[in-house]
């Protein structure tokens, strides 16, 4: 059942990535993108991390991706030229990224046995438990941190405001 | 029927190295922001698969700053894209060479 659902919606992330990669509007690129990260919150939701599943739906797919698609729209942005530095970033970038990945997954390969693997019945449950222990650390150990990103928040806000205004 | 962790980091890895290739081609300034969006998605993705694999809620909220400062990053980044365009009227990285000579 859980092998099923990973399968499913990790095809469906790495063929939105793929797609992103490939489509030459950006637009297009940014509603691949929400695909990856829809199907990425399904996964976290496997793995037992329901508020980040929440989070990543609201937050990412939600928030973020909407900005992108309103500055997309907002500067007109239409298909992007292929030109000499393309190219030559092709011939560089695709066999480095393909090194990266090759010595990744040798690492993660190796030392399978290790890592074990998931079981998704022994959290679902006390499936509540995960909102309640991330809450307990939040708001107990981890409390200046968490107002700090408020401020971090605030200060990207006016940040933003001051850089999109228009000169006089 | 369990999933080893290693498919879900293999899987984080495909997305990364997805995310590295696409900043590398990309031409597109947009563009380039979200592959960067993309690598942290899958640095995110290891993180819950290890917080899962070693029964700690750490990795979790290590995941939960993460995405705020992506939100902030994302705010600020496509406020500079925006005057970034104001002043040369192109989104193309080739064209926007003002610190090269």
């Amino acid at each position: 059942m859980q092998l099923a659902l990973f399968i499913i919606f990790g095809l469906l992330a790495v063929a939105g990535a793929v797609n992103f990669l490939l489509q030459r509007h950006p637009i297009n690129s940014a509603l691949s993108l929400v695909v990856v990260m829809m199907s990425l919150a399904v996964l976290y939701w496997s793995l037992g991390a329901e508020f980040l599943a929440a989070a990543q739906v609201i937050v990412y797919s939600g928030a973020v991706m909407v900005l992108f698609v309103f500055v997309v729209m907002l500067l007109n942005a239409g298909e992007e030229e292929r030109t000499h530095g393309s190219r030559a970033a092709y011939l560089a970038g695709v066999p480095g990224a393909a090194a990266v990945f090759c010595l990744l997954s040798f690492v993660f390969l190796t030392n399978s046995k290790a890592f074990g693997s998931t079981d998704i019945t022994s959290h679902l449950t006390h499936a509540v438990n995960n909102i309640a222990e991330i809450s307990q650390v939040l708001f107990k150990d981890l409390l200046l941190p968490f107002e700090v990103t408020s401020i971090l928040i605030l200060v990207a806000i006016l940040g933003a405001v001051v850089l999109a205004r228009k000169e006089q | 029927m369990t999933v080893p962790i290693s498919y879900y980091l293999i899987l984080a890895a495909i997305l990364f190295c997805v995310g590295v290739a696409s900043f590398l081609i990309k031409r597109n300034i947009i563009t380039i922001f979200m592959s960067i969006e993309l690598m942290l998605n899958a640095v995110n993705l290891t993180f819950v698969a290890f917080a899962h694999m070693w029964h700690q809620i750490t990795g979790q909220i290590f995941v939960f700053f993460v995405m705020v400062v992506a939100a902030a990053e994302a705010a600020v980044g496509l406020a500079i894209i925006i005057a970034i365009f104001r002043t040369r009227q192109t989104l193309n990285v080739d064209q926007v060479n003002l610190l090269k000579n």
